[in-house]
Formats: structure tokens, C-alpha cells, sequence
């Protein structure tokens, strides 16, 4: 690998500083006890304290998955603080009253938290370590009948939808990380699109980690009745520290009929230092439900950031013709390790589903696909089409592609598309030699590799990517 | 074309060169003046493609002796995306593909590097879209070309077209063809060949790497030189390449041979 190569993918991290608030911390360690105390700080009923120590007593009986193609030393889950919030100085009623100090935090991450400010007309819940720190165009939204915010308050103010879906999607023995989450869960974002109702903006939710030695758990639930449809973006970073944090969320979406869902993320976690010290365990699970005939869930991940990602955003495709859709950039660089896919599950007929992953490995990463299609007897028509790409910047990187397929209905459609190619010294001196430099030639040719996926992202986030991944691999090639 | 006040656009003195340690070029000397058109001759590992990676700074290739200034400045100073805009282009002998990037995507950034270069205005792509379509005529080119993958699932001849494409919308200094002949049909190679003559001005210089006579009939050399073992052993008018035709490589060899035995002798 070309020293110009290794130069650009070698690239700091940007948002690994730490904002110095007072935060309410919890002692580290996971009890019954922490569940009371994580309850009770949240003042919440009765229903939701026994939802969590369900999901508690049953993650006590589990095991960590072995079968993910990553490697790590145990996780201590003793020394983890499972409650970490800024203090408020007061009740906030509005933006102006929120803590400066925050203000400044998402300002530098490019969030817009003032209405006034913020992009294009998309509504921003931010969350900061535990908690929902603020939700922008609440109010304009309500007038359409939309409810967005913290899952916290949705908890409060629409308790039966949330009673009614929550772990309907992943229940909460699922698997270990999401059992996990159900038992300590502390934010995250609701969002309920009525009837009928298009929403008129991109949702978007801003995730950051801050507080050391604090993991993130936080719940998103995403509910789109009949004929309803929204656009939902999330972004994620955390500081630069020299301990692992763990980040095990849980995604739940529901279409009823006719409804489409569009679930988009761009993932910066902090990855580590070069030698592969530090940076964040990203195990979540996120599940769509196509519950209604017709409905449509389609997913787009941009892959960047953590340590560790272990992540199957998946569809279950249950109402007669409905879509599941997947579409990936994954790229790792130094130390990273990803192991990522989806899981296409027809039950309903005539049910479609399109996966698209775009695996990019630099440094000594390794990076994997594992994809599950499965289609029941009762999946008439199903059809369904992937495509697996692995590009390999230098010679130390891995990717590996695990496709599983079952399919039980014998006159289902399945297709299957792999392919690995390399960016190499000859492409590069061949766009040096029209006078391009490297790291303008890797990014055109990333994009090149990645346009499919970044097709399906909304404007701003699909330019946000490509900066992102022009970034992110600076220095790589050689 | 030889003209009266041309000016040295590229002076070669005593090259060596070595790729995965073994020697290619072993003491090569090599002018060229504005206007000039030179064809490099030679058998098969003679060292032609090497020098021609070596100038445009291939990476893979160690220079490890000798001097090359290219109008006036040392070329080994320039990396190759400098080299590149300084003028020196190379056709490659077997085009690369870039797959996921649009043609016009790839072009437009070449050129519009260069326009900034030259501090000049970039062209924005409707602009370029006119500007490029106009250098296709040139080649009878296909404006679907454009939409492709840079090189992918072209044929051989497409490739070639293609850089003489990127060398009509660079307008190099000095043009380097590896072998830009080798693959093509007869139509291909008169219409690369018009290309490339449409090109030439008094201003900048062509430098043919060939095996065959066949594109000289085509653009015709002022300059031929026969390589071998890394140096240039002989230089002629366009009538020498007609003589090696006929005649082959061996002779010229054995006669290089003569001359070195009688120089030592004289010495």
C-alpha cells in the first residue's frame, strides 16, 4: 500500500471531544435494583417496570452470540453505568432555556436544535447519553396529527400505543443485546404517523454518546397506520475515549396497510484509535414489520464509525404484497470489525424484497455480510434480489459475504449477486495520470462503488456520506 | 512536423530505471522539440512501455540514474498528477477500468483539475456536456460513452478511442502513445490515427510507442528510434521504420555492436 494511500485513510476523528456538563450518573453495575432505580427516575407505570424485568430476568438465562465473525474480550456488564443524563438546570419550556453548554455540543456536530436553524424542515429529536434532550417542529407536527419525540414522554402522554407496540416487533428475548435493551432501555424516539397522514418532513433523531464509561440504550419505536408514510433519519457519534462503550439499541418499526416507512442512518460512532484501542460496541437490532397488505419498509445504512458493529436491520414481510428493502454502505478501516446484513422474511404473498450491500475494507479491518432470506410456504410469489459488493483498499483487509437462503415455497424467486474488487495502484496512477490526486480518485471511485445506496439516502444525509466516507478514507490507499 | 524555432520540450540524459529490482532501462538518451512527432521502435522487452511508465511516474518503477527535464523543469520533482498537469499525458497500452464512475463523471474532473491549473474556468456539466460531445465527433465517438463505467465492457478499440478522447480534452505538451495501435482494426486505427493528427501543433510534441510500421503510414514520424536492452541504439528519418519492416531488429543490434567495438577501438 502507497504511503499516499495509507495517508488517506488515515484521518482523525472529528467529533471525539467531550462536553463538559454535569451529568447525572448512575453507579456502575446491573441489578434488579438499577431497573428500579432507572424506573422510577423515569416516574414511569407499573407496565413498562415489568416489561423490564421480563426482558432482565430472561437476558440473566441467555449468552452472548458467538456466531458474529468479530472478535473482542469479554464485556464486564458490571462495569457499565447504565443511567447517564445532562443535569437540567431547571423544567425547560423552551430552546432558549435549554443548557448553553448543550447547545454548543450539537452546533459543533452540525445539528440544528433552533427550529429557525435547522435544515430544510427536518424535525431533530437529539439525545444526549440517556436521554432526549430536545425536539424540534413538535408542534407543527401535532397539527397534522404526528406525534414525534422522546419514547420517554411517549411513555407519559400516549401510553396505550406505546403499551400496544412496543416489543411487538422484537420481543424481549429476542436475542441477548436486545434483551438488554428491554431491561434497561432509557431513551430514544417515537414517532406515530396517523392514518392517511404523509408527513411532511424528514424525521430525524441525533444520537450522541458522552459521558465515559456509560453505555447507550435507547428504544426507537416507529408506528405508520393505514396509508400513512414517513421518512426517518439517524445519526449517530460519540467522543474519543480510550475504553469501550457499548451502544445496544433496538429499532422497531410497524406499517399497517399501504403504509411505507423509509429508515435511514448514517453511523459515525467513534472507531478506536489506529492500534485499535477504544471506540464503540455497536450491537443493535432493528426490525421492521410489514404488517399491512401493501406496505412498504425499506432501510439505508451508512456504516462508518464503531469498534465493533453487529447489525441486521430486517423486514418481516407478513401483509400480502408488501416490500422489504435494504441498501448498505459498510466500511471499516485500522482495527475496525463490522459484521452486517439484514434479514428478509416473506410470509405474506407476492411479498418483494431488494438488498444492496457495499462492504468497504481498509486498513487491517474486517468487514462481513450476513444476509438471511427466508421464504415460508405460505410466501406465494415471493421474489427477492441481492447484490453483494466487497471492495479491499490495501492488502490487509478482509471481507467475507455470508448468504443464507431458505426457501420453502418452490415457486419463489431468489437472486443472488457477489462480487470483490480491489482498488489498486493502476487505477490510481491512471487518474493521477489525467491529473487527479489520490484522494480525490478514491473518493470518485468509492462513490462510484456506493452510488446505488446513496441514491436511496435524502439529499442532505447522501452528501453528508459521501464527505464522510471521502473522510473516513483519507490516507487508505496505496 | 520540424520547425525552426521550436524549443526543447523534453530532454533525456542517461536513464535508469528498475522495476522489483531488475534493470529495464540502462543509460537511455532521448530529445524532443516542440512540433516534433517521435516513434519508438523496438522488439519485445526492449524496455519501450517502461519508459514511457517511467516519465508519467508510475510507481511502480525506480528511477535510479540519469536526468529528464521537461520544459525546462526536472520531471522527477513533479509527482505524477503535477506531471500530468504539466502536460505530459500517456495513452496507456492497456486502459483500466474504473467500474461505478460515469465517463463524463471521470472526464470532467480531469478537466476541470487541468482548467484550475491553468487558472482558468471550470466547466460545469451541462457546459462540458456541449464541450466533450464536440471532441467526440473527432473520434466518431458514441455520445452513450459517456453515461458508461470509465473503460468497463469496452472493447479494445473503444478503450484506445477513449484516450485519445482524454488527450483531446487535455491538450497535453507532450502526448506518450503505448502502443495505442495494438488491438485495432483498420477503421479503428485511421480514426485514432486522424485523431492524433488533428491534434499536433506547432506547441506540443507526440511520442509513438509501436511495434509496427502499420500506424506510421498513418502519422507520420519525423523522428524514428530503435530500442534495446533500455537504450536507444539507433535514430532515424520515417524511412528507417519502413527498413525495419523488411529487415527486422537483428541487424541493428549487430550493427551497434560494430560501431561500440570500433568506438572502443578508436578510443
Amino acid at each position: 500500500m502507497s504511503a499516499v494511500l495509507q495517508n488517506l485513510v488515515n484521518q482523525p476523528y472529528k467529533h471525539g471531544f467531550v462536553t463538559d456538563i454535569e451529568s447525572d450518573v448512575a453507579p456502575r453495575g446491573l441489578s434488579e435494583e438499577t431497573i428500579l432505580m432507572i424506573s422510577a427516575k423515569k416516574q414511569e407505570p407499573e407496565w413498562l417496570l415489568d416489561f423490564r424485568l421480563k426482558a432482565y430476568r430472561q437476558w440473566l438465562t441467555m449468552v452472548e452470540p458467538a456466531w458474529p465473525n468479530v472478535k473482542y474480550p469479554p464485556i464486564d456488564f458490571q462495569e457499565i453505568s447504565y443511567y447517564a443524563a445532562p443535569k437540567p438546570k431547571k423544567k425547560l419550556s423552551s430552546m432558549d432555556e435549554v443548557d448553553p453548554e448543550l447547545l454548543r455540543t450539537f452546533e459543533k456536530l452540525g445539528v440544528p436544535m433552533h427550529e429557525r436553524a435547522a435544515l430544510a424542515g427536518v424535525a431533530v429529536d437529539v439525545i444526549f447519553d440517556s436521554v432526549s434532550v430536545t425536539t424540534t417542529y413538535k408542534h407543527k407536527l401535532a397539527e397534522v396529527g404526528i406525534i414525534f419525540g422522546s419514547i420517554s414522554e411517549a411513555v407519559h402522554e400516549h401510553p396505550e400505543l406505546v403499551k400496544k407496540y412496543l416489543g411487538s416487533v422484537v420481543p424481549v428475548g429476542d436475542n441477548f443485546y436486545a434483551a438488554l435493551n428491554s431491561a434497561v432501555f432509557t431513551d430514544g424516539s417515537f414517532c406515530f404517523i396517523p392514518k392517511g397522514v404523509k408527513c411532511p418532513m424528514d424525521l430525524s433523531t441525533y444520537f450522541r454518546i458522552n459521558t465515559e464509561g456509560s453505555g447507550q440504550f435507547e428504544r426507537t419505536l416507529i408506528i405508520a397506520e393505514e396509508g400513512a408514510s414517513v421518512s426517518y433519519l439517524e445519526g449517530c457519534t460519540a467522543p474519543r475515549f480510550d475504553t469501550n462503550q457499548l451502544h445496544a439499541a433496538v429499532v422497531e418499526l410497524i406499517a399497517l396497510d399501504n403504509a411505507d416507512i423509509k429508515y435511514s442512518t448514517v453511523q459515525n460512532w467513534y472507531a478506536g484509535d489506529e492500534s485499535g484501542v477504544g471506540g464503540i460496541y455497536n450491537f443493535v437490532t432493528k426490525r421492521g414489520l410489514c404488517r399491512g397488505v401493501n406496505s412498504r419498509i425499506s432501510w439505508t445504512q451508512v456504516e462508518t464509525g464503531s469498534a465493533i458493529t453487529w447489525k441486521y436491520p430486517s423486514c418481516v414481510l407478513l401483509g400480502d404484497n408488501s416490500v422489504g428493502e435494504f441498501y448498505s454502505v459498510a466500511v471499516t478501516n485500522h482495527h475496525q470489525q463490522a459484521d452486517t446484513g439484514t434479514k428478509m422474511i416473506h410470509i405474506g404473498r407476492n411479498t418483494r424484497s431488494t438488498i444492496v450491500s457495499k462492504g468497504i475494507s481498509a486498513g487491517l479491518s474486517n468487514n462481513s455480510y450476513r444476509g438471511l432470506v427466508k421464504v415460508a410456504p405460505s410466501a406465494e410469489g415471493a421474489r427477492n434480489y441481492s447484490q453483494c459488493d466487497s471492495m479491499l483498499i490495501g492488502d490487509r483487509c478482509s471481507a467475507n459475504t455470508f448468504p443464507y437462503i431458505q426457501v420453502r415455497n418452490n415457486r419463489a424467486k431468489v437472486e443472488h449477486e457477489a462480487s470483490t474488487s480491489k482498488i489498486g495502484e493502476d487505477q490510481l496512477f491512471l487518474f493521477a495520470q489525467r491529473g487527479i490526486g489520490a484522494e480525490e480518485a478514491v473518493s470518485m471511485i468509492i462513490n462510484g462503488f456506493c452510488k446505488d445506496v446513496f441514491q436511496q439516502l435524502p439529499m442532505e444525509f447522501a452528501v453528508e456520506a459521501t464527505k464522510l466516507l471521502g473522510f473516513k478514507l483519507e490516507g487508505s490507499v496505496g | 512536423m520540424i520547425y525552426q524555432d521550436s524549443r526543447t520540450l523534453l530532454e533525456v540524459r542517461g536513464l535508469r530505471a528498475t522495476v522489483s529490482g531488475i534493470e529495464i532501462l540502462k543509460g537511455l538518451d532521448f530529445t524532443v522539440n516542440s512540433g516534433e512527432v517521435h516513434a519508438i521502435m523496438g522488439p519485445n522487452g526492449s524496455g519501450k512501455s517502461t519508459f514511457a511508465k517511467v516519465l508519467a511516474g508510475h510507481p511502480a518503477y525506480t528511477v535510479t540514474g540519469g536526468t529528464v527535464s521537461f520544459m525546462g523543469r526536472n520531471l522527477f520533482d513533479l509527482a505524477p498528477e503535477e506531471r500530468a498537469r504539466a502536460g505530459v499525458f500517456l495513452a496507456f497500452q492497456y486502459p483500466i477500468e474504473i467500474p461505478g464512475v460515469a465517463n463524463s463523471q471521470f472526464l470532467r474532473l480531469a478537466y476541470n483539475t487541468l482548467q484550475a491549473q491553468r487558472g482558468k474556468d471550470e466547466l460545469d456539466p451541462l457546459e462540458f456536456d456541449d464541450f466533450v460531445r464536440e471532441k467526440m465527433k473527432l473520434l466518431e465517438m458514441n455520445p452513450d460513452f459517456l453515461d458508461r463505467s470509465v473503460n468497463e465492457g469496452f472493447s479494445g478499440g473503444e478503450k484506445k478511442r477513449n484516450e485519445i478522447l482524454q488527450m483531446a480534452i487535455l491538450e497535453p505538451r507532450l502526448a506518450i502513445l503505448d502502443e495505442t495501435d495494438s488491438g485495432l482494426d483498420i477503421d479503428a486505427l485511421r480514426i485514432v490515427s486522424q485523431g492524433v493528427n488533428q491534434l499536433a501543433n506547432p506547441e506540443s510534441a507526440t511520442v509513438l510507442v509501436t511495434h509496427y510500421q502499420r500506424l506510421l503510414n498513418y502519422i507520420v514520424p519525423d523522428f524514428v528510434h530503435v530500442m534495446e536492452a533500455g537504450r536507444i541504439i539507433k535514430t532515424g528519418g520515417k524511412e528507417l521504420a519502413l527498413e525495419l519492416e523488411t529487415r527486422g531488429y537483428d541487424w541493428v543490434g549487430a550493427e551497434h555492436l560494430e560501431q561500440e567495438a570500433a568506438g572502443r577501438v578508436a578510443a
